[in-house]
């Protein structure tokens, strides 16, 4: 499958996840790509660390507000009836279990629930910004990413890269399947048709235990 | 008392050595003024505070660039590659925290608060070195207040007695900033007479506020 289109799967599937009146916080990536997907007539309230509720679609270059931007600072719109707050209010919101679904991309997660995504020592160590207050203050933690990166596996028994946050992850939405974290370990849910049970579990380095309740993985 | 003061008088309260709070993030917000003006001065050795360093190009990411930082304290640096090379190299020391930390330990520092307690990090590398308390059965980490000499950040419109109303989403760590410093230097696109605002509307009240500098047109 192509990557684009495989992002555009999982944020489809993420989206069935959100209810009416939630109040969400989406990463960058793939994980902002869920907004796209929110069904018609659903009140989704989404939340930009930045700074504000509302966040709106991007604006048409000439309506363009510098200081109105997302959490990626790219610009942005404010939905009737958002608002704008100070960045204590906006992690006391976070901190305080006022969001109710994060999506979040991750480097590495594992079955504990314990979730990599903000460094790679030596290489790559851009600042956990949000994430760490994201990952420990959202009612729901759901970890949206490729199965695995090139071939590598990222859902494993347990993580190798510093944490973003321990035992927080409930739910872990890739192309192959959508699997729930839960105090026995990692439980598949739900499975791409286009792949069988063999496969996911050879995508996945943890132990996976097949749900009773198996369904087929629908967009 | 008269609170205006112009680019150069402010410029010149920034020494080198200080610890410098400046509001703003990923540039949003930023008293961009204010930065470049500090970027000619080439003022050094500062111990900067700030939500992230920015892009290269953009607010306090010239501070970066310029080299007039030798500590960073930020919850955010991915997107100014000047930042990791300077941290790898070992020419700036760049400390991480969680970005809702950081705004609670400037909120606290301007609050009077001794510290508080956060879950936000346990079990992760942001625990090291911090008291870890626990509270019905929850472990918290420990987070003491920051502070620092001066305050540099920008509100859309100020009253003549520092009274602030912000624009958009530029709110982020200025209205917590203008509580935590010293000094407290305020750029605005636009200044007007005492009475002018809306006293429901105004966010920072002009208290905090000690000196304001005209960036707009007025």
């Amino acid at each position: 499958m192509d990557r684009n289109i495989i992002k555009e799967f999982i944020a489809k599937r993420v989206a069935k996840e959100l209810k009416d009146g939630d109040v969400v916080n989406l990463g960058i990536g793939l994980p902002t790509m869920v907004a796209n997907y929110v069904p018609e007539g659903m009140n989704v309230l989404f939340q930009s660390e930045n700074g504000f509720i509302g966040l709106g679609p991007a604006p048409l270059e000439s309506n363009e507000d510098p200081n109105i931007v997302n959490a990626g600072g790219q610009c942005v719109t404010v939905l009737p009836g958002g608002v704008f707050f100070d960045s204590a209010i906006s992690f006391g919101i976070i901190r305080g279990g006022h969001v109710d679904v994060t999506v979040l991309g991750a480097l590495e997660v594992d079955e504990k629930g314990n979730l990599a995504n903000w460094m790679i020592p030596g290489k790559m160590v851009p600042g956990m910004g949000g994430a760490m207050d994201l990952v420990v203050g959202a009612k729901k933690v759901i970890i949206a990413m490729e199965h695995t990166a090139k071939g590598n596996h990222k859902i494993l028994k347990e993580c190798k890269l510093p944490l973003t946050a321990a035992n927080e992850v409930n739910l872990i939405i890739t192309e192959m399947g959508v699997i729930e974290v839960t105090q026995n370990g990692l439980f598949l849910m739900e499975i791409n048709p286009n792949f069988t049970i063999e496969d996911v579990q050879k995508a996945t380095e943890a132990e996976l235990t097949i749900s009773e309740s198996l369904t087929k993985m629908e967009i | 008392m008269d609170k205006i003061i112009t680019l150069d008088q402010a410029v010149d309260k920034v020494k080198d050595g200080m610890t410098i709070m400046i509001g703003g993030f990923l540039g949003c917000g930023n008293p961009h003024r204010l930065i470049d003006a500090l970027v000619e001065k080439d003022v050094k050795n500062l111990t900067l505070i700030c939500n992230d360093s920015s892009f290269p190009d953009m607010g306090v990411g010239k501070l970066i660039v310029k080299k007039c930082v030798k500590k960073l304290i930020a919850s955010h640096v991915g997107t100014n590659p000047e930042t990791g090379r300077q941290m790898n190299s070992g020419e700036m020391e760049v400390i991480l925290v969680p970005q809702g930390t950081l705004a609670e330990q400037v909120r606290a520092g301007g609050a009077g608060l001794g510290g508080f307690l956060t879950p936000t990090g346990v079990g992760t590398v942001a625990e090291e070195g911090k008291q870890k308390i626990t509270i019905d059965e929850r472990v918290y980490l420990l987070e003491l207040p920051l502070r620092a000499d001066i305050a540099l950040i920008a509100g859309e419109t100020v009253d003549q007695f520092g009274n602030v109303v912000y624009h958009g989403a530029t709110r982020n760590f200025n209205h917590l900033m203008a509580t935590a410093a010293d000094l407290v230097i305020i750029e605005t696109e636009k200044i007007v007479e005492i009475g002018d605002l809306d006293p429901n509307s105004v966010v920072t009240p002009g208290i905090f506020i000690d000196h304001i500098v005209n960036g707009g047109g007025n």
